[in-house]
């Protein structure tokens, strides 16, 4: 199996050369194989949301080199750097993230919109994604009228709007009861059975316990604990 | 001075443009400091977001000098009462020796953010700001320009008084007075037509051929700058009696007005954005040899060749346009 | 994904941006209405201005070439009849005119009623034609009587024949014209004397010299040439007009300062907002080609009610709010009927005046809020 992602000896410091200087990576070396779930396992402050941040090409590492494939990400510039995320990756966020005073169907579409596609067949597509996850009565309701599980639902939605090949999610569980933590993790199962990679970071057992995930790796002060391939 | 609302605007909005313009050469000077594109620290990440405010300040700065523009001419021709002898904009001018500097260094510094921008924008089609250190020393030059373009058109203002005694249009404009106006009237208008449309045709040709083969951007950037100059004057010596259907009249502002159908607008618009994308190609070959450019620039190089020769195609056009149509004709 | 076209970000983005706007309609109505009160009023002292200056002008279209006073201690004194032949003899001169006007004070309306002969009055004696002001201000109309106190101390009625239209409503409103016997009668003197002398020279060319020659046959007179009045005028507008703009532009500076607070200042649930768009992928140019064209809807929004507002406020509504402080001179003014008088000269001044310092002042805080990290949201 290739390796979709590769990192090598990344590091991210925040507030670098001041007092309150903070280092949430420190030196992780890993490769993230395309097709597989993997699930980032650690207490909070173990530094899985700041690897997830480099991986899913959110931010730059403050030192050590990122490649997307054949593609060197590590120095790319900002604009350039959010081309590639966007084209490659679909967030998942802890809070869901959804734009409150917008629609269903909005939020799903908010991703898309600086890439200047038409807008018929943009909400063609996001009507077809909500359907998809069951909320589709739902597309025409505010963000904030969501229950948590549709919520959810919605912010899958709007994860795979542009066609990402990878969908990371952040503590994607925590917000929720176990009841739609299944839920979650079903899905989870159909995304990785149409052939997208997945990395999760999460400290709940029903996600890395899951059968569905293929590699939990683990993760305390900022290193992995066991040396990963 | 005179304390007119369009004069407090002028220079309001002037001291807005230098404003703008010094606030980003001097957020260039801070980002070319600071500058490691091989660090991935906060600070270079928060340098190269600058360059997007630094940008968008020149975007801005140049929309507001071309506004400036119009404004000025007009201000100066809706003046030209207050002063014995000034029938239109010339003559406002005349009325202080800063009129005319003020007006060319606007001029000046509307064409050079102009290319600046183009410089710009090719700068953000590589992967690793390949033009960065080029185009902010270029910004640090660009803003003296637009300050002294600044300080003339206030120095102008403070110069003016109502009973000053100047010349109209005729007279500036005319063969036989003297100054480089008159000497511009003076050109026979046989001689500048030609030279009109032989530097614009050039340039128009050196345009086609460089979007076709890519070759010769040197030669269509210098095609350009001359279009620019001849243009100039062949508007002066050549297009205006034809518009003005008077054989003495010569001047180059009366062709802003209604009575002419506001036809000095197309002409002065598609001259300036013809040759400043023609020059802006033959810019940016002198520039461009950084390998991120290698695919990209020469592309972005054939449309700017295109839309030159667009521009100045249409330009001749109009000027082709008002002397067949014109009744001083034969 | 194969790249999208320039245009359709653009529509989509700005069907984002109206969104956004409607999704906080308090904050930014009130900001709309700040704005568009600022516009409203450079743009009503900017159209009045102009109007004034535009009536000025086609007043003195019809004014004489030359007008000759006589000086008296350096102050206008009435001028003897035989001078006019004189000055009609001068070279150049067509005709000359000998004129009689002044001006009275009216304690029951406090009103400064600017009283002619025209050349050839058209009323009869012991009539009167009078502007559209003075018939309000006087409560009188067509055949109603107007009762007169001349300066020697007596009292006299005069008919009204006539109530001049609004049209030229600057120059005719505070008019009351009369017959000479009638002016005579109001004001004294004898009808050897008239209150200036006008002359007619058709080339133009000549009238400074007309001008000179007068002087040389009338030591202790001036003569005051059109141009010379035209250009009063000007200096005059200009500088009242540059005056209130003064003083408005201290109003537009703390404006301009409101503005960036606002922008700077955004709400938790903006900044909130800004961080998800960044998060699900969008860019430091994309939030802030959102944030321009949020500020060019806003300012396209108040520079058109402001502007238009202004139009119907001074052409339609006299300028009610405006009128004291432009003119000053008169009571009987407010009334004024000015000709719409508009051109691009105007509406670019204004635009430099009020969305030129705003877009300035609010592009710095939009940039900055673009910059959020866009991994903050998850921190």
């Amino acid at each position: 199996m290739s390796a979709l992602i590769e990192a090598r000896e990344l590091r991210r410091v925040f507030h670098q050369g001041r007092s309150d200087q903070v280092e949430a990576v420190k030196g992780v070396s890993l490769s993230i194989a395309a097709g597989q779930v993997t699930v980032l396992r650690g207490p909070s402050g173990s530094g899985k949301t700041s690897l997830l941040a480099l991986l899913g090409a959110m931010a730059r590492p403050t030192s050590g080199r990122i490649f997307l494939g054949e593609r060197e990400l590590t120095s790319l510039p900002e604009r350039f750097l959010t081309e590639e995320r966007r084209r490659t990756f679909g967030f998942v966020f802890q809070q869901f993230n959804l734009v409150p005073g917008l629609s269903a169907r909005e939020n799903v579409m908010l991703p898309a919109l600086p890439l200047g596609h038409p807008r018929a067949g943009l909400a063609r597509r996001a009507g077809a994604l909500l359907e998809r996850f069951g909320v589709a009565h739902r597309a025409a309701a505010r963000a904030d009228r969501l229950s948590g599980g549709e919520a959810q639902r919605v912010a899958i939605a709007r994860a795979l709007i542009n066609e990402p090949a990878v969908i990371i999610a952040d503590e994607p569980t925590a917000n929720l009861d176990s009841v739609l933590s299944g839920v979650f993790m079903e899905l989870v199962g159909t995304l990785r059975a149409s052939g997208k990679t997945i990395i999760v970071a999460s400290h709940d057992p029903l996600v890395y316990e899951s059968p569905l995930v293929d590699r939990v790796i683990s993760m305390r002060d900022g290193r992995l604990e066991e040396p990963a391939p | 001075m005179i304390l007119s609302p369009a004069v407090i605007a002028l220079v309001g909005g002037a001291v807005v443009g230098a404003a703008l313009v010094g606030g980003a050469a001097l957020q260039g000077a801070i980002i070319l400091r600071g500058w490691d594109p091989k660090s991935g620290s906060e600070r270079q990440v928060e340098l190269e977001r600058r360059t997007a405010l630094v940008s968008t300040l020149v975007e801005l700065a140049l929309g507001f000098q071309l506004l400036a523009l119009f404004l000025f001419v007009y201000t100066a021709d809706a003046l030209a009462p207050q002063f014995t002898g000034a029938m239109c904009a010339a003559g406002s001018l005349k009325a202080d020796p800063h009129g005319y500097p003020a007006l060319l260094l606007m001029l000046a510094a509307a064409i050079a953010a102009g290319l600046w921008l183009l410089v710009d924008g090719a700068d953000g089609l590589g992967h690793d700001y390949p033009l960065l250190r080029a185009k902010y020393l270029m910004l640090l030059g660009l803003a003296p320009l637009v300050v002294a373009a600044a300080w003339w058109e206030v120095a102008w203002f403070r110069g003016l008084h109502p009973e000053v005694i100047t010349s109209c249009c005729g007279s500036l404009f005319s063969r036989t007075g003297r100054g480089v106006g008159a000497e511009l009237a003076a050109l026979p208008p046989r001689l500048a037509g030609a030279l009109l449309f032989g530097a614009v045709g050039g340039a128009v040709l050196a345009a086609l051929g460089f979007r076709r083969s890519g070759k010769g951007a040197l030669l269509l950037a210098a095609l350009s700058a001359a279009a620019l100059v001849a243009s100039l004057a062949g508007m002066v010596a050549f297009v205006s009696p034809y518009v003005y259907e008077l054989p003495t009249h010569h001047c180059p502002f009366c062709l802003l007005q209604r009575e002419y159908h506001f036809i000095g607008y197309p002409l002065y618009a598609t001259l300036l954005g013809g040759s400043v994308a023609g020059m802006g190609v033959g810019l940016l070959s002198l520039l461009g040899g950084a390998e991120s450019l290698v695919t990209a620039l020469p592309s972005r190089q054939r449309r700017l060749a295109g839309l030159a020769a667009l521009l100045l195609g249409s330009f001749a056009a109009l000027v082709a346009w008002a002397v067949l149509t014109s009744g001083l004709r034969g | 994904m194969t790249p999208g076209s320039w245009l359709e970000r653009q529509r989509s983005l700005l069907d984002y941006t109206l969104s956004s706007l409607a999704r906080r309609p308090a904050k930014n109505l009130a900001l709309v209405t700040v704005y568009a009160l600022v516009v409203f009023a450079v743009a009503s002292g900017l159209f009045l201005g102009e109007a004034l200056r535009a009536e000025a002008t086609a007043a003195l279209q019809g004014a004489p070439d030359v007008v000759v006073q006589r000086l008296q201690a350096g102050r206008h004194d009435l001028i003897a009849a035989g001078e006019v032949e004189r000055l009609a003899a001068i070279r150049g001169v067509e005709r000359a005119v000998g004129r009689r006007w002044g001006y009275l004070y009216r304690p029951s309306s406090r009103a400064n009623l600017t009283v002619m002969v025209p050349e050839r009055f058209w009323g009869g004696d012991g009539e009167a034609v009078i502007g559209e002001g003075v018939a309000r201000v006087e409560q009188v109309g067509v055949g109603e009587t107007l009762r007169l106190e001349a300066s020697s101390g007596e009292s006299f009625d005069v008919k009204v024949r006539e109530v001049l239209p609004p049209g030229t409503a600057l120059f005719t409103t505070d008019l009351l014209l009369l017959s000479e016997a009638s002016f005579l009668r109001l004001f004294g003197g004898g009808p050897d004397r008239f209150t200036d002398i006008a002359l007619q020279v058709p080339n133009a060319r000549e009238i400074s010299k007309v001008a000179e020659k007068v002087l040389q046959l009338l030591p202790g007179s001036r003569a005051i040439t059109r141009l010379e009045m035209a250009r009063t005028y000007q200096s005059i507008f200009d500088w009242r007009g540059g005056l209130v703009m003064a003083l408005l532009s201290t109003a537009l500076l703390a404006f301009a300062l409101v503005a960036w607070d606002k922008a700077a200042g955004l709400s938790a649930e903006e900044r909130r907002e800004i961080g998800i768009l960044k998060a699900i992928g969008w860019d430091v140019s994309d939030v802030l080609l959102v944030k321009l064209q949020e500020g060019a809807v806003i300012s396209g929004a108040a520079f058109t009610l402001g502007a238009v507002g202004a139009y119907l406020h001074v052409f339609l509504g006299s300028a009610g709010l405006f009128a004291p402080v432009l003119e000053g001179w008169s009571t009987l003014a407010p009334r004024l009927h000015l000709t719409p008088a508009i051109d691009g000269l105007q509406l670019a001044t204004l635009f430099f005046l009020t969305v030129v310092p705003y877009t300035a002042a609010t592009v710095v805080p939009a940039w900055r809020s673009a910059t959020a990290d866009p991994d903050a949201v998850m921190r």
